[in-house]
């Protein structure tokens, strides 16, 4: 067994240092004979997606949120079946009849009220499919957030006369940011890693231009392994600036011993 | 926990059954009966067979790859709340470098970039393990049960640091071993802190299942694929497949209560 | 700073006009974006090349069609054209009896006969006795994959389905499937690439089944949509006649890979 260990590592290396001293640097170079400038490209608009997905799905967590909390009963209960479809079924499974359906239906729509029938591209239903989704998460964070907020605060705003435009703006955004900060960091590393599924749809993005650099290379691993570097490094890169904006919404707040 | 506003009226209101929530329903009804007549259907009896066993592996692959990932997670999760460095460091690297990248690269990285480098490995084709390497479920079964280790390490290293210290040294104060103060002590703790978030976590678990159909396993999102490409019918198989994934959603989350229910509100 | 806001007023008409409203004149042709030599392919600078794209191309021209390549995943193109999404199918689809229930094709522009390739040091025949025991990679979705479940099925030890023919061929190099049934150019091109040489050769062509594997490969469009099948016939037609079609071919092929002539469309 030993020996055959001893064997597996030889060949990988032999397998691999050719590779990594002749084809590995030409194949990611930048330039066209490399696929380096198409992996790029393909990072960039991920993470066009994700923060078009991102944004969307915050507007809509802020509107449920709300709608969740003080809403009437009908809109509570239809809020609550969107989330929890949301949250039950697989996000590729929701991509393909969003994807789908979303754009017929938007088009039907839109012939139904004697519009001309639109085309949608691909970039703005990846974002509306994938915001859809952050949607029902950030709907539940942003609400967790406002509960979190002490009533107290709410309350002396009350009493001062604020009008509740004023008390969201003064009282409730910036009191519950630093509880929804830890969930909404973690929606954005969801935003970035759901952009992947796209591939699945066709849609050019960085998972989706590593499967065509590899296939026409033949240099699948390789490519894969580029292609998670550029995933981690923006994880991590992104977790930098998580951590800086985690101090400034922590302001003046006692420091937090982490729990987690 | 604070009560939501919404079970606070529920319980003011008193009972589940309001006005509008009869309305509600009857709509939710009229929609699934109205999709029942006019949808197409004709091509369930053919395909039904398919689909039983496309559950199955759906599940088969779910229980597995969560047993095997949380008993990887208790080690990485230790590791990082109370190993040495040598240990916390590798155990760390790992959990980053797989919830920094999407599952369906390190599928993808598992099977088509292993098996681009099999040619290159000639006997490799005659060991114990070709037969096992030759089919798509192993890889499927390796890359959601890593995975799930990965994102559960965490979850069990921040479940571990919170088990109260005085807990530990009232253990060994008995003249409990360390092994022993693990297992009685530590360990059920921790698992029991980190057992509501672990129902979410299964869910999530439930919802990477799909993404081993790219790697040609036949799992129940797969069967709704064919049927989708065999018959040209878009919404139906996927309206269905929906349904599935929910009714099984909603099983696992029954499944944690009871558990969670089993175990007295406060141990510690 | 009027004429500026105008400007920008006007230009962010334009821009969203641009996003959202088709030109009536358009034909948006949708094909996968997923390697398929020669028939498409995508260079590193992210251009899409081969036979087909400069067919395509070829074809558009003769029409006076104003063509966008629009890419759709292989198995939504179908649900695509259906729902307006595009326009027309330009993507190796085979003309079948399936196929035309929900859609319209126009006259074949190209036909091959199917082929099965394997390992090397495997011995068999593309036939249902030599098959036996094998394990067979399709594309799914294709005539190929209906046709090995008519015929291979029980034979076969397995027919797996795969989402593109490139990963079918990387799961025969890496030993994972005894063969591959597709159209024979494709494999031809695979079996001269440096990986089709090392590991594997032709097995056969399988016995010719008319309803499965269809007339050839057609322009799929609307139901109903018999103006653009006609012009696309029209473009088919006069490329055949002035050269085009061979000119474009003899850069891929050493053959006329449209198959033989016939009247029927």
């Amino acid at each position: 067994m030993p020996a055959r260990a001893g064997k597996l590592g030889a060949t990988l290396i032999d397998a691999i240092i050719p590779a990594v001293a002749s084809g590995l640097l030409d194949l990611l170079a930048l330039e066209p004979p490399g696929w380096g400038g198409n992996l790029l490209r393909g990072l960039v608009s991920s993470v066009e997606i994700a923060v078009g997905a991102y944004v969307m799905g915050l507007l809509i967590g802020i509107g449920g949120a709300y709608g969740k909390l003080y809403g009437g009963p009908v809109v509570r209960d239809l809020l609550g079946l969107y989330t929890t479809i949301v949250r039950a079924v697989p996000e590729l499974v929701l991509i393909l009849m969003l994807y789908f359906a979303g754009t017929d239906l938007v088009n039907r729509v839109l012939i139904a009220f004697g519009h001309q029938a639109v085309d949608i591209n691909g970039l703005i239903a990846g974002i509306g499919v994938l915001g859809i989704v952050q949607g029902a998460y950030s709907t539940e964070v942003l609400r967790g957030a406002i509960l979190a907020i002490p009533q107290g605060q709410v309350e002396a705003a009350r009493a001062y006369g604020m009008s509740p435009g004023l008390l969201l703006r003064r009282i409730t955004l910036p009191a519950m940011l630093p509880f929804a900060i830890p969930g909404l960091a973690n929606l954005w590393l969801i935003a970035t890693k759901d952009t992947a599924l796209l591939a699945i749809v066709g849609f050019n993005e960085l998972t989706q231009t590593t499967r065509l650099a590899a296939g026409a290379t033949k240099a699948y691993f390789t490519f894969f392994l580029a292609a998670g570097a550029l995933y981690l490094a923006l994880t991590l890169f992104s977790n930098v600036i998580i951590g800086r904006v985690e101090r400034w919404a922590r302001r003046g707040m006692p420091s937090l011993t982490e729990t987690r | 926990m604070a009560e939501t506003p919404a079970v606070a009226a529920v319980r003011k209101g008193g009972g589940w059954l309001q006005p509008h929530r009869i309305v509600l329903i009857s709509i939710a009804l009229a929609i699934v009966l109205a999709s029942i007549f006019y949808l197409r259907w004709d091509w369930l009896p053919a395909y039904l067979p398919l689909a039983v066993q496309g559950i199955w592996r759906t599940i088969w692959l779910l229980a597995v790859t969560s047993v095997l990932g949380i008993a990887l997670a208790i080690p990485l999760g230790l590791a990082q709340a109370a190993g040495p460095w040598a240990l916390a460091a590798p155990a760390r690297a790992f959990c980053t470098i797989i919830r920094g990248t999407p599952l369906l690269l390190q599928l993808w990285l598992l099977y088509y970039g292993l098996g681009s480098l099999f040619p290159q490995i000639p006997w490799i084709r005659d060991s114990f393990l070709w037969p096992y390497l030759r089919q798509a479920w192993p890889y499927g079964v390796l890359s959601l049960t890593l995975s799930f280790a990965g994102y559960e390490g965490e979850v069990m290293r921040g479940a571990f640091a919170g088990v109260p210290k005085g807990q530990l040294e009232a253990a060994r104060a008995f003249g409990m071993r360390r092994w022993t103060a693990f297992r009685r002590i530590w360990l059920p703790q921790a698992l029991h802190r980190a057992l509501p978030t672990l129902a979410g976590e299964t869910v999530l678990q439930l919802k990477a299942t799909p993404l081993v159909a790219t790697i040609t396993m036949v799992d129940i999102y797969a069967v709704a694929s064919r049927v989708r490409q065999d018959t040209f019918i878009t919404y139906e198989p996927l309206l269905l497949l929906a349904a599935v994934y929910m009714a099984v959603t909603g099983i696992i989350v029954l499944a944690f209560r009871r558990l969670e229910a089993r175990f007295p509100a406060r141990v510690g | 700073m009027k004429t500026f806001l105008k400007t920008a007023v006007a230009a962010a008409v334009i821009a969203l006009g641009g996003a959202f409203s088709a030109n009536a004149e358009q034909v948006k042709v949708g094909f996968s974006p997923e390697a398929y030599p020669p028939f498409y392919s995508q260079d590193a600078s992210g251009n899409w090349t081969g036979w087909e794209v400069e067919i395509v191309q070829a074809i558009c021209g003769a029409a006076k069609l104003d063509c966008v390549l629009t890419p759709i995943p292989w198995d939504g193109l179908i649900p695509a054209l259906k729902t307006n999404k595009i326009d027309a199918i330009m993507n190796s689809m085979s003309i079948t009896a399936e196929r035309e229930k929900e859609i319209d094709f126009s006259g074949k522009y190209y036909n091959t006969p199917t082929a099965v390739i394997g390992p090397k040091d495997q011995k068999y025949d593309a036939t249902p006795e030599g098959l036996k025991g094998k394990i067979l990679g399709v594309q799914v979705s294709t005539v190929h994959a209906a046709y090995a479940k008519k015929h291979f099925t029980g034979s076969a030890a397995e027919i797996k389905e795969y989402q593109t023919q490139d990963e079918a061929n990387q799961d025969l190099v890496a030993g994972r499937i005894d063969g591959t049934q597709a159209d024979s150019i494709a494999l031809d091109a695979f079996l001269k690439s440096e990986q089709g040489q090392a590991c594997c050769d032709l097995k056969g062509y399988v016995a010719p089944d008319l309803e499965v594997l269809g007339p050839g490969v057609g322009a799929g469009v609307r139901k109903g949509d018999t103006e653009l099948a006609g012009k696309i016939n029209a473009a088919i037609k006069e490329i055949r006649a002035d050269g085009k079609y061979a000119e474009i071919t003899k850069k891929y092929f050493d053959f006329d890979i449209y198959g033989e002539d016939t009247q029927s469309n």
